[in-house]
C-alpha cells in the first residue's frame, strides 16, 4: 500500500477505508517530547501492530487515541488524531463516549473486584443498561466472542479475582467487547501470559477484526509478524517505517528496522 | 565486643516490646478482677438489660441498660454523621482535589485529631446546644448534640484510613474503568470504593471504637440523665460518661459496679478492634 516514510500530504488522500488517522502528532510530558510528528493511518477492519524498543512512545500513542493521557499530569500534545475523520481532541468530543467507541486492554489484566458477570455487564450498565435480559445477552455474546463462554458459563457468579491470568485477560477483552467498540487498543496484552493463553488471544483478535479495527502493541516481534496487517516501527518517538506486515517483516526498507527485527538491538 | 553490644541492644528492645504486652495484660487483669465478681453475682443479663441504676439506695440497684442504650444511640448517630462526611472528604482528597489542596487537607485533618476532646465539648456547648434548643426543641443537651460532636471527632480516623486505602487502589483499576468509558464518578463509586472497602470498613470500625470510648465530650453534651432516651432530643447518659462522673466518689458495691461497666466497655472495644483487624487483613477479596 504505502511506502515509508509517510508524508503529511499522503495522509490527506486517506479514504473511507481509514478508521483512525494520526496526523502530524507530537506528545509531551512536561518538556519531554515522547512522540515526534507521527503520521499513521489505521485501516478499517485490520490489525495494526505498533512495535519498537521500550520507551519509544508506543503506549503514549495508544493512550492518546482514547485520551487516557488526559489523566496524566503534565501531558500535552500537538497535531490531531482523527476517528472517522473527527479529531478526538476536539473540544466538543465527549471523552466518555470516545472511550466507549475506542476500547483498551492493558498488559496486566484488570479484573474489577466483582464477579465475572458484573465485570462484563459493567460497561453496558454504565451506559444505562438495566434490563436483566439484555444484560444477560450482552454477557453471553461478549464471552462467546472472547471464546470463553464454554468455560465461564457456570462460573458467572465467581469472583473475577479467582480466575487464572489468561482467563482474566480474556475477561478484560470480553468486557471491552460488551461495549461494542469500533476500535480496540491493546497494549502488550499477552506480556504477562503463558503461551497457550497467548495463542488463544491472538486467535481471538484475528476473528475480531471482522467487526472492529485493532491497534496492538505486541509483546514480541514474532507476535507482530503473526498478527499485523500493517505494522509501524517506532523508535525513540519517531515513526521509522509503516508498511503492510508481510512486507515490513520480510523486506524492511529502513536499516534501523532491519537491525531491530533481526535482533541486532532492542 | 561489637557482637555483645548488638546482643544487649536487641535484648533491651525485646524487654521494651514485651512491656507493651504486659501493660495490656495488667489492665485486663485488674479490670476483670475488680468488675467481674459483681457481674457474676447479679447475673450478666440483669446487669446489662436492667435500666435501673440506683447506687445510693440501701442494697442498691445496678442495671446499666439505660447507659448501654445511650452509648449505642450516640455511637450510631456519630457514624451517621461521620461516615458519609468522612468518606466524601477522603474521596475528594484522594481522587478529585488538585495536589496542592490535598497537601493542605491532610495536615488539617491531623490537626483535627490532635484537638483535646474537652475543646470539642466546649465548642459544642457554646454553639450546637443553644442552636438545637432554639431550633429543634428540648433541653439542647441531648443524644443528637453528642452524636454530632462525636461524628466530627471521628472524622480524622475515617478520613485518613479511607484516603490511604483509596490511594492504595492499583492505578490499573482506575485506568481500566476509565478506558471502559466510565465517568469519574462511576469509576469512584463502582470500582475504587469497592476495591478500597476493606480499609474503609476498618476505618469505620475504628471510628466506632473512638465514638464508643469517648468520655469527656460526651459528658459535656449529653445531659447525663439516667433514663432511656425516647427521642434524639432527650438527654441520656452513656457507659463512659457514667464511669467518668461517678468514679470519684464511688465506694463499695457502687465502685465494683463501675468497674463492671468498664468490663463491658472493654469487651465491646476489643471486639471492635478485632473486627477492624479482620477487615483490613481481608484485602482485595471480592
Amino acid at each position: 500500500m504505502t511506502t515509508a516514510p509517510i508524508s503529511a500530504p499522503a495522509m490527506e488522500r486517506a479514504n473511507g477505508n481509514t478508521k483512525l488517522e494520526v496526523c502530524d502528532f507530537s506528545a509531551f510530558y512536561g518538556n519531554e517530547e515522547v512522540l515526534r510528528g507521527i503520521n499513521l493511518p489505521v485501516p478499517r477492519n485490520e490489525i495494526l501492530a505498533v512495535f519498537g524498543p521500550a520507551g519509544g512512545g508506543k503506549t503514549t500513542l495508544l493512550r492518546s487515541m482514547n485520551r487516557l493521557v488526559d489523566n496524566t499530569r503534565g501531558a500535552h500534545h500537538r497535531g490531531r488524531i482523527l476517528l472517522d475523520g473527527k479529531d478526538v481532541f476536539a473540544p466538543d468530543v465527549d471523552v466518555v463516549n470516545l472511550r466507549r467507541r475506542v476500547g483498551m486492554i492493558f498488559a496486566l489484566p484488570v479484573p474489577l473486584p466483582m464477579n465475572v458477570y458484573d465485570n462484563i455487564a459493567y460497561g453496558p450498565r454504565m451506559s444505562g443498561g438495566r434490563d436483566r435480559k439484555s444484560l444477560d445477552e450482552a454477557v453471553e455474546r461478549s464471552l462467546q466472542r472472547a471464546a470463553m463462554w464454554e468455560e465461564m458459563k457456570d462460573r458467572l457468579e465467581e469472583s473475577a479475582l479467582h480466575l487464572s491470568g489468561g482467563q482474566q485477560q480474556r475477561l478484560s477483552i470480553a468486557r471491552v467487547l460488551a461495549m461494542e467498540p469500533e476500535v480496540i487498543l491493546l497494549d502488550e496484552p499477552t506480556a504477562a501470559l503463558a503461551p497457550v493463553s497467548t495463542m488463544k488471544i491472538e486467535q481471538m483478535l484475528t476473528d475480531l477484526k471482522r467487526q472492529c479495527t485493532i491497534v496492538i502493541v505486541p509483546h514480541s516481534i514474532q507476535q507482530a509478524a503473526r498478527l499485523a496487517d500493517h505494522a509501524a516501527f517506532i523508535l525513540m518517538g519517531e515513526l521509522v517505517e509503516y508498511r503492510p506486515g508481510n512486507e515490513l517483516f520480510t523486506a524492511p526498507s529502513d536499516r534501523r528496522t532491519e537491525e531491530y527485527i533481526t535482533g541486532r538491538f532492542g | 565486643m561489637e557482637a555483645l553490644r548488638e546482643r544487649l541492644i536487641g535484648r533491651a528492645l525485646l524487654v521494651v516490646a514485651c512491656s507493651v504486652i504486659l501493660a495490656l495484660a495488667i489492665i485486663t487483669y485488674f479490670i476483670f478482677q475488680a468488675g467481674l465478681p459483681i457481674i457474676v453475682r447479679l447475673g450478666l443479663d440483669d446487669f446489662l438489660f436492667n435500666t435501673r441504676w440506683q447506687p445510693a439506695e440501701e442494697g442498691g440497684s445496678f442495671g446499666i441498660g439505660a447507659m448501654v442504650l445511650g452509648s449505642l444511640w450516640v455511637t450510631l448517630g456519630a457514624l451517621v454523621v461521620g461516615v458519609p462526611l468522612g468518606l466524601a472528604v477522603a474521596v475528594f482528597s484522594a481522587e478529585l482535589a488538585p495536589e496542592w489542596l490535598s497537601t493542605l487537607i491532610r495536615p488539617a485533618i491531623q490537626l483535627l485529631a490532635g484537638i483535646p476532646s474537652v475543646i470539642y465539648g466546649f465548642v459544642g456547648l457554646m454553639v450546637l446546644v443553644p442552636w438545637v434548643r432554639t431550633h429543634l426543641g428540648g433541653p439542647g443537651l441531648s443524644v443528637l448534640t453528642a452524636a454530632i460532636v462525636l461524628g466530627i471527632m471521628i472524622l480524622p480516623n475515617i478520613i485518613s484510613i479511607s484516603e490511604d486505602s483509596l490511594r492504595a487502589v492499583p492505578a490499573a483499576y482506575r485506568e481500566g474503568a476509565l478506558a471502559l468509558g466510565a465517568t469519574r464518578w462511576q469509576t469512584i463509586w463502582g470500582v475504587l470504593i469497592p476495591a478500597a472497602r476493606s480499609g474503609i470498613g476498618a476505618s469505620v470500625i475504628l471510628g466506632m471504637g473512638r465514638a464508643l470510648g469517648e468520655t469527656m465530650a460526651v459528658i459535656m453534651m449529653i445531659g447525663n440523665s439516667l433514663q432511656v432516651p425516647r427521642s434524639l432530643l432527650d438527654p441520656a447518659t452513656t457507659v463512659t460518661s457514667n464511669i467518668g462522673l461517678e468514679m470519684a466518689y464511688a465506694s463499695g458495691e457502687h465502685r465494683e459496679a463501675l468497674f463492671a461497666t468498664g468490663v463491658v466497655l472493654f469487651a465491646f472495644i476489643m471486639v471492635l478492634n478485632l473486627a477492624a483487624n479482620a477487615f483490613s487483613r481481608r484485602r482485595l477479596q471480592a
